[in-house]
């Protein structure tokens, strides 16, 4: 648009520009401005001057003073940053729903770029009709829209052996909620029609890693989605552009991206990702398979070790998440003194099955330290155990699944550390 | 006088009473599909169903020795996993390990941990080497998996890897591979009505994570245990 208007003079933008500016200088000179605030010491130039045009940013992006809401790796967990992991920067948000530019990464060979028109989704196996479909074809197709938290199994992961690092972002940060709209995958499957003998699916993607997971058929047919938007938009590439598959409440390395083949079978494939990786290795060097289903768990995002408090005693916001695989979170439970006495936290916005709840503990802080805990309850009647409780019945190696209770050290500073506590 | 009849405000506080409404009505077929798509060709099907599972459905025919494998292995492999399969720097460790995994530090290789070749076999054919996937032949692949055997000592120097012996080779860890088994073990513990107040008499703080100070603000070297 700016360009239309280039070498006519003076356009009507510079002329009002020019207004603006002389203004200013009108206004410094009048009333003396009284106030010790800095807000009120000058006409802010947003009060006074033009603010950017309708296409300044033709996709928008967040304030420039939001800039430091960001997603951060930990460079030393994995060896390169190909196959490696980020994290959301859960202390910086709120409500539930996860915005798309946030949503943590896990790549295994990179992020795939795919041409939606060169991208096919393959349906073979054990079914009437080996399928191929084009991304038009799926289109055609009934969709549904759902909210679902995805959970890397290795959320906490670091954090089995004690305390480790210091931010909720690092500690829970594995893990994003975002409302997908995609097609039952029932829907496909009953396209290609299973044949009585498939009880196992196998997703597959199309970057360079082939990434494969089984599902049994029962999960297959019953929630599971294939995905292409996200937020109301289509799927970022980081996530899986153009499509990925959605597996409520599972572990979030089964939510194959760049899904480009579903092979129907009889039995697991045990495929790298099922065996080497996402197996939890007990303490008697015993290991589970197949934990697929995401326990509930809760994490006070607010204060927390990136999010201290800044304001001192007195009214005070206490934010958090919780969420569960098997269901809604009814109840969190909150707790000051490290467990002593436990307060129920009030939830805030929609509870749906599978989804982030948002809780919230009002308190009148005396400026004393603090050892906040948050305990969630699912609708199962399952109740967040405590890290030691579950380093009990598994050990310290299950690198998966750590549940557990997280702690927050309150400092008279308002400063918050990452502890654990007897 | 309102301006709202009286049914509409029998709506807003039916509203209030049950707030949420999340429409959810299922997407159906009808009888007889929607007649979407195209079927697959053979060979399309061919081309991208190159899965392998532990009964060897998928093996393509071929075969390949150690001592190809390992001259395979020091071109494609060793610049991450190491001439023997020891890893370098944080890429995968594929051999030793024996006997570790009730260790404070588990070592989680391929003869240590894994439970079945095939997984071996169908993960470099598919997605090996690291950038560069899908160039092996499969007896490029027959040949490293050999040598990778060769590696974790369950096989000779001499051996060679077909798909006529491949289901022959059973892997040490296999039996400690047990179903999830939460829904029994840890369920009915963790579903008790927890204590609300005067729960502990004294509490003190156990661990520090600023003890490891490996956040990376903090510019920390870190490493307490990795993620996979």
């Amino acid at each position: 648009m700016n360009d239309i208007f280039k070498g006519m003079k003076p356009t009507r933008r510079s002329f009002l520009r020019g207004a603006a500016a002389a203004s200013v200088g009108a206004a410094a000179g009048g009333a003396a401005r009284a106030s010790s605030d800095p807000a009120f010491a000058e006409i802010q130039p947003w009060m006074q001057e033009l603010g950017d045009p309708v296409d300044a940013a033709p996709y928008g992006m967040p304030s420039e003073f939001e800039a430091h809401v960001q997603r951060k790796t930990v460079y030393w967990l994995t060896a390169d940053p190909i196959s490696s992991i980020n994290f959301t920067p859960l202390h910086e948000l709120d409500g539930i729903i996860t915005p798309n530019g946030l949503c943590f990464e896990r790549h295994h060979s990179g992020a795939a770029h795919v041409d939606p028109a060169l991208h096919r989704l393959m349906i073979n196996g054990l079914v009437d009709r080996e399928l191929v479909f084009t991304m038009e074809d799926l289109m055609r197709f009934p969709r549904e829209n759902h909210v679902y938290f995805l959970e890397c199994a290795a959320n906490s992961g670091m954090e089995w052996r004690g305390s480790q690092l210091n931010g909720c972002q690092f500690t829970h940060g594995m893990i994003h909620n975002v409302m997908y709209t995609g097609i039952p995958l029932r829907l496909l499957l009953a396209e290609a029609g299973i044949q009585t003998a498939g009880k196992w699916l196998l997703a597959e993607g199309a970057d360079a890693a082939g990434m494969t997971r089984s599902i049994p058929m029962e999960k297959a047919l019953d929630d599971c989605l294939v995905a292409f938007k996200m937020n109301g938009e289509a799927l970022r590439v980081e996530q899986g552009y153009p499509l990925r598959l959605v597996v409520p409440g599972w572990e979030g390395n089964m939510w194959v991206k760049w899904l480009r083949r579903l092979e129907v079978g009889d039995e697991p494939w045990h495929h790298r990702e099922e065996t080497s990786k996402y197996t939890d290795l007990l303490a008697d060097g015993k290991a589970r398979r197949f934990t697929w289903e995401m326990d509930a768990k809760s994490v006070i995002t607010n204060p927390s070790p990136q999010a201290p408090l800044t304001h001192g005693a007195g009214p005070t916001v206490l934010s958090g998440l919780a969420w569960s695989g098997r269901g809604t979170i009814p109840r969190v439970d909150v707790t000051l003194d490290g467990g002593k006495n436990w307060h129920q936290a009030r939830m805030s916005g929609p509870s749906l099955s599978k989804s982030m709840h948002r809780f919230y503990f009002e308190f009148d802080w005396n400026g004393q330290p603090l050892l906040l805990q948050s305990r969630a309850h699912d609708s199962t009647g399952y109740v967040q155990p405590t890290k030691n409780a579950l380093r009990e019945l598994r050990g310290t190696n299950s690198i998966y699944h750590n549940n557990g209770i997280q702690t927050w050290h309150v400092k008279k500073t308002g400063e918050a550390e990452n502890v654990e506590v007897s | 006088m309102s301006r709202f009849p009286d049914v509409l405000k029998a709506l807003a506080a039916a509203t209030l009473i049950a707030p949420a409404a999340f429409a959810q009505d299922a997407a159906e077929a009808p009888e007889g599909g929607f007649g979407l798509g195209r079927e697959a060709t053979t060979e399309e099907v061919a081309m991208w169903d190159i899965d392998i599972r532990p009964d060897g459905k998928g093996l393509p025919v071929g075969s390949g020795s150690v001592e190809l494998g390992e001259e395979i292995w020091s071109y494609n492999c060793a610049h991450c996993h190491g001439d023997f399969a020891e890893g370098i720097d944080r890429w995968p460790v594929l051999a030793g390990g024996e006997g570790t995994l009730s260790d404070d530090r588990p070592v989680k290789t391929i003869g240590s941990y894994w439970p079945y070749l095939s997984t071996v076999y169908d993960y470099v054919y598919r997605a090996m080497p690291f950038g560069y996937s899908q160039s092996l032949s499969p007896d490029d692949v027959y040949a490293i998996t050999a040598y990778l055997l060769y590696s974790n000592y369950i096989v000779e120097d001499d051996f060679v890897l077909s798909n006529e012996n491949f289901s022959e080779i059973a892997m040490p860890n296999e039996e400690n591979f047990f179903m999830d088994d939460r829904a029994e073990t840890e369920l009915p513990q963790f579903t008790a009505e927890p204590c609300m107040t005067d729960c502990k008499e004294q509490v003190e703080i156990t661990a520090h994570a600023t003890v490891l100070d490996v956040t990376p603000e903090d510019g920390g070297e870190g490493g307490g245990g990795g993620i996979d």
